[in-house]
């Protein structure tokens, strides 16, 4: 048996996601494994920037249900929680399709600041570090390290007093990462980390997320389209397609499954064969 | 062919400003050349005057200044106005002479009333002390709406509303019940911030414009309940008799008791003054202090970052609501402070006092000051007030000039004075500012 249906860190189930007359998801199952690396991938407009939406809160589901088991045993119904809620209790953590840094502060900052939560109550809701009080220095030194951790992590620990706003494209996916990761996620949502990438800063990405694998309790799922990527790092392919889930296993199983290949690729079943050819898959 | 260009130069402008004249005339024939008034003495009769002359005078002011800016600016190949920008230091005030500039106010600030008293004696500083005490409450109200506003990226225009609610607080405390403005100075810090928190509350959801509307609305509904509750609150005539402060228990009277009697001083009402602008002076270096340390605080940094990018904090598990809640509670209870030495100050308050108009001056204060730029506040604190009072004389034409300074201002510097921000946390020793350009407004 596979990590996915043995040991899932997030099952989502029947979920279903309308806007209007528009029907995004459609009962959708797939379960994400606990230490796995599962991609999610489906041509444009599939929806899958609609079920990081609502896996994270976002948007409510029409219908269905999305359980986080936390690794202590706890379990969330992501579906009933706000999404403030969802990263500081469920632990899931996101980036987005369209990096979304707090350009105005530096890079140091931005990993200050998902260190919140942990430095409030430390700080006694500010009223103890406000007052000068006990442990708060102390967090604040760490959440400092934590940061530091995380700048050498993604090279960026000589620009860390830089605006975010500064970086380049590749450089601001991966902090928009780390910065996730300060969060102290159990399970990474990563929407199109990849794109606009260069080769060079696509295997920096790679390694990073090779890295938050082996070293921390995360699990990852990320989006992509880079089918390459997608085959040399995942566990596990989730394939969507106007909503629907049209395969889900391996790499190995879903790049041989002549129905992921005809909606990816937009062609009939019979010229699969032809466009593998052109593509060299 | 230089000669050929300077004619069209010429010809392009005359046209345009010939085109320009026409325009003007065309307007100002109506509705500045006739002109119907009722005739005095015989009854209650309408006749039209005309006034030929202010509208040759508009004609020919439009032509020439057309004419001049054609000549000179737009029809150019080189206007000079490309050469002005050089003029004006480098992204601003840079980082050492704000440094210098916030130190050489701060000094100011603690000896101007000797200065002043040394050079006009106790009547002549008077008046100049009492315009820097109203320059420091403006100080402090900015600061106070620097948090809400410049920090947290939330468009307040009712402001003025937690002002009132401060000062009545206090005004009515000590009437009904005859507590001291020490005791009440904190209370009307209370109050408001708990005001902050129950308007806030419903308001917050909203975000941009629509926040700034309801804002509006609260701020005027504060002031008509305080106009209307004419039995509790006094109504239009206000509250009067508002007691002074003490200085630890000494009170400012002529004779025994008094604060000239036990420091063996001569007695004299510059001594309640002073008294007052330490007062507010403490107050708003108070606010400013405790500022300072939110901004390095995370409770300071969750504000920023909402400001930055509010959909980014959720996502970091950053509950928005309560953030928010605190900034416009903070914020409320620094203008509760003011409005309460507002009350002890005068003596008298009124709804009068608490107008819309006031939060618009006080927004104005941060925005052209820069916002979320401590040291910003101040100079346009000064600037804005300061400049306000020292030209009463010229009474209709200084609300004229206002107008004008805030629109150069924002068109030179559409980030305001000081629009740097410096960093609230960092790995290295001497860290740059950063630069405006890069900062979001916020949007509620
Ligand atoms: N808030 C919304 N309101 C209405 N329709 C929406 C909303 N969000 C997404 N949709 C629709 O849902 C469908 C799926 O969108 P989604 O963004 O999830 O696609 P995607 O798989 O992430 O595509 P891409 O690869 O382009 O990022 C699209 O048709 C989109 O128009
Ligand atoms: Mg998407």
């Amino acid at each position: 048996m596979n990590t996915w249906d043995n040991n899932p860190v997030l099952k989502v189930e029947h979920l279903t996601m309308r806007f209007g007359g528009l029907t995004a998801i459609n009962d959708l199952s797939f379960n994400v494994g606990r230490g796995d690396i599962t991609a999610l991938i489906g041509p444009n407009g599939a929806g899958k920037t609609t079920v990081f939406n609502c896996i994270t809160g976002f948007y409510k589901p029409t219908e269905g249900r999305l359980v986080m088991n936390r690794s202590s045993d706890e379990k969330h119904l992501l579906e009933r929680m706000s999404d403030f809620k969802i990263t500081a209790d469920a632990k899931v953590a996101r980036t987005f399709q369209n990096i979304r840094l707090f350009g105005g502060m530096t890079i140091l900052e931005n990993l200050m600041v998902a260190q919140h939560n942990r430095l409030m109550i430390a700080s006694n809701w500010t009223i103890g570090g406000l007052l000068g009080l006990g442990g708060y220095r102390k967090s604040n030194l760490d959440a400092i390290e934590t940061a530091r951790y995380w700048l050498e992590r993604i090279e960026l620990i000589d620009r860390a007093d830089a605006p975010a706003a500064d970086l380049s494209y590749g450089d601001q996916r991966r902090l928009e990462i780390a910065r996730a990761m300060c969060t102290g996620p159990e399970l990474l949502c990563l929407d199109e980390p990849a794109a606009g990438l260069n080769p060079k800063e696509s295997l920096e990405l790679n390694n990073l997320l090779q890295y938050i694998r082996k070293e921390h309790d995360t699990s990852v799922v990320l989006i992509e389209h880079d089918m390459s990527v997608v085959m040399e790092i995942s566990d596990h392919v989730v394939v969507l397609d106007y909503g629907v889930k049209i395969s889900d296993g391996t790499p190995e199983f879903v790049k041989n499954d002549p129905h992921v290949i005809a909606a990816y690729l937009g062609v009939e079943d019979g010229e699969v064969e032809l466009v593998e050819e052109e593509v060299g898959l | 062919m230089q000669a050929r260009q300077r004619d069209s130069l010429l010809v392009a402008s005359l046209k345009d400003s010939l085109g320009a004249a026409v325009i003007t005339f065309a307007l100002a024939v109506v509705m500045v050349g006739l002109r119907v008034d009722v005739a005095s003495g015989r009854g209650a009769e309408l006749f039209l005057e005309n006034r030929w002359l202010a509208v040759a005078v508009a004609v020919v002011v439009v032509f020439a200044g057309r004419f001049a800016m054609n000549i000179f600016f737009w029809k150019r190949d080189d206007p000079p106005s490309l050469n002005f920008s050089g003029l004006l230091p480098e992204g601003g005030i840079g980082e050492r002479s704000s440094k210098a500039i916030k130190y050489g106010l701060l000094v100011l600030a603690v000896v101007l009333p000797f200065a002043l008293m040394f050079w006009l004696g106790a009547r002549g500083s008077r008046q100049y002390i009492d315009l820097a005490i109203l320059v420091l409450t403006y100080v402090m109200l900015g600061w106070g709406l620097n948090i809400v506003v410049g920090l947290a990226g939330l468009l307040d225009l009712g402001y003025v509303a937690f002002y009132a609610v401060g000062a009545y607080s206090y005004a009515l405390l000590a009437h009904y019940f005859g507590l001291s403005f020490w005791l009440c100075l904190p209370l009307a810090g209370i109050l408001a911030a708990f005001w902050g928190i129950i308007l806030g509350f419903p308001v917050l959801r909203l975000r941009g414009d629509y926040l700034a509307i309801v804002t509006l609305a609260f701020g005027e509904i504060i002031r008509v309940v305080l106009l209307n509750w004419y039995e509790f609150t006094g109504g239009p005539n206000g509250l009067s008799g508002i007691p002074r402060p003490s200085f630890f228990g000494l009170e400012f009277t002529r004779g025994e008791g008094g604060f000239a009697n036990f420091f063996g001083l001569d007695y004299s009402s510059i001594h309640r003054i002073i008294f007052l602008y330490y007062l507010i002076f403490a107050l708003a270096l108070f606010t400013n202090f405790v500022t300072m340390r939110l901004r390095r605080m995370p409770i300071g940094r969750a504000w920023e970052a909402l400001r930055e990018d509010e959909i980014a904090c959720r996502a970091l598990g950053i509950n928005t609501t309560t953030t928010k809640l605190t900034a416009f509670a903070l914020g409320a209870m620094f203008a509760g402070f003011a409005g309460s030495f507002f009350a002890t100050r005068q003596g008298f308050i009124s709804p009068e006092s608490f107008t819309f108009l006031e939060s618009a001056i006080i927004l104005a204060i941060v925005v052209l000051g820069g916002l979320g730029s401590q040291i910003g506040v101040v100079i346009a604190a000064i600037v804005m007030i300061g400049g306000f009072e020292l030209f009463r004389e010229f009474d209709q034409y200084r609300m004229l000039v206002f107008g004008m300074i805030m629109v150069v201002i924002m068109v030179w510097k559409p980030r305001g004075l000081i629009s740097s921000r410096t960093p609230s946390v960092a790995l290295s020793k001497n860290v740059k500012g950063i630069s405006a350009d890069l900062v979001q407004e916020g949007r509620g």
